[in-house]
This record gives C-alpha cells, structure tokens and sequence, in this order.
C-alpha cells in the first residue's frame, strides 16, 4: 500500500494527459493541484485525468477537480476523468459532482 | 457496563498524519471484521475529520495535536477525533455542507465543502461537539448475520 501519489503529465498538441497513482487526501491534494491547475489555464486544452491507479481519494480530491473546472470554464478548456476505480466514482456519485465533472465510465480502473 | 476495547492515538495536527490514522483505522477495521466496503467508508469518514482538524490548526498557525480515539465495540466501531484548538465556526462549516445541486453555477461552488457532508453519508451515526475545540463523534456498525425476531422469512422447521 502506498499512501503517496505521483503524478505523470505528458503533453501532446492540445491534450495534457496526467497519469496519477497513489492516494489522494489532504497531504498529496496540493501536489494535484499544482500539476493540473496550469494545464486548465490553456485556451482549447483538453485535459484528461487517468485515476486507473488512484487508490484512494477524499473530499480534497473532489476540492482540487472543482478548482480545475472552475479554470476551463475560465479558460475555454475541457477536463475529462478517466478510469475511475468505482469506490472513487463512488464519492463523486454521493455529492453529485457526477453531474457537472465529465467522467468517462466506459473503463474502469483497479481490476 | 458494554465492554469495549479503546486505542488512542495523538498526531500532530498536520496533513502528512492524515495517511497514517487511515491506515489504523484501516487495520482496527479489518480486525473487527467489517467488509471491503465499510472499511472504504471509514477511511473517508476519519480521513475527512482529521482533514478539517489540521485545516483548522493550520489557519491559527499553531503546531496542535489531534486525538484519535476507537471504541471496539462487539457490534460497531466509535471514532473520535478531537482538535483541542482555539475557535471553530461550526455553524459557518455547517452551512458549507452538502452535495452539490444542479440549480447551483459552477462558480459558487465550494472547494472544501464537502467533507462533513461525506462523513454523514458514510456513517450510520455522527456528533458534533464544540465546546472546547471539535470533537466529531463517529459510529459504523458492523454488520449483523443474527436473524431478526420478526423475521419470517427463514422456515425453521424440520
């Protein structure tokens, strides 16, 4: 089990695809932040989000998620999460952010 | 008197501790029997409780503890967890609450509202105490295999 997170950011033309593994609370959020923010801030960027390896995930993942929704509606880019192990989706089901944050559910991550 | 089993644990009120009781929690949790699920729920209710304790003490720039105590009951697992720190505006935390509703811009929402919303969700039963620091008072109960006295659905007979 590993409590940190790591995070990998590729770029290709317009689409930053950030591949993170580990668990995200309130110690690793910032780190998220950090990595994602900037990618948002693009104009046209697409931006996707694999939490394949994402093992666990708190409300202060869902804080950092929203900050960056925030900024591609400011910015005029798009933010996609992929891969979602279902106890993650789960949180985002119960607070009904399902709804405004786009998830690709046609592959799920963990198994 | 119930019998009970009690761990307490003390952690600086910091966010790197936060990994650390969910892995205790993780390991009580497994101990008592409780499922793959619940044990899920659990990691976010506490994770969520020591979140706003170090939140709290990090905005008074203070280097406070945070009191971790597990009730090991026969049929369910009290959490406490207690940030003996100065002020907390309950009420304000309170307000920020709740899941997010589609009537609601994009621009209002709250980064950090949605953690005591999370604990209610995840546990069968929470307090909240404020009179000296927060204590958030947490229940999850372990499943029971015992069939109910009203439960008709089982035929006994031979």
């Amino acid at each position: 089990m590993n409590i940190n997170l790591s995070i990998d950011v590729a770029t290709t033309d317009n689409q930053t695809t950030l591949t993170i593994k580990g668990e995200i609370d309130a110690y690793t959020a910032p780190l998220l932040k950090e990595k994602l923010l900037p990618a948002t801030a693009k104009e046209a960027e697409k931006i996707v989000v694999d939490l394949k390896d994402v093992t666990y995930m708190d409300s202060t993942g869902l804080g950092v998620f929203i900050s960056a929704l925030k900024s591609t509606k400011e910015h005029g880019s798009t933010l996609t999460l992929v891969n979602l192990q279902e106890r993650v989706h789960r949180l985002f089901k119960i607070t009904s952010l399902d709804s405004i944050i786009s998830i690709d559910t046609t592959t799920r991550g963990g198994e | 008197m119930e019998h009970f089993d009690f761990i307490e644990m003390k952690l600086p009120a910091k966010p790197e501790y936060v990994g650390v009781i969910r892995l205790s929690v993780s390991g009580i949790a497994n101990r008592m029997g409780f499922t793959y699920e619940d044990i899920e729920d659990l990691k976010v209710a506490i994770s969520e409780a020591m979140t706003n304790a170090t939140t709290h003490a990090y905005d008074e720039n203070e280097g406070g503890e945070v009191t971790v105590g597990f009730g090991l009951y026969r049929d369910r697992l009290e959490v406490m967890v207690a940030d003996h720190g100065g002020s907390f505006n309950l009420s304000e935390v309170k307000q920020e609450t709740g899941p997010y509703q589609q009537s609601e811009p994009i621009e209002n929402l709250r980064e950090g509202g949605f953690g005591l919303f999370l604990i209610d969700a995840l546990m069968d039963k929470v307090e909240i105490k404020s009179d000296y620091g927060v204590i958030v008072l947490m229940t999850k109960n372990l499943p029971t295999n015992e069939v109910g006295i009203d439960d008709d659905q089982i035929s006994t007979s031979q």
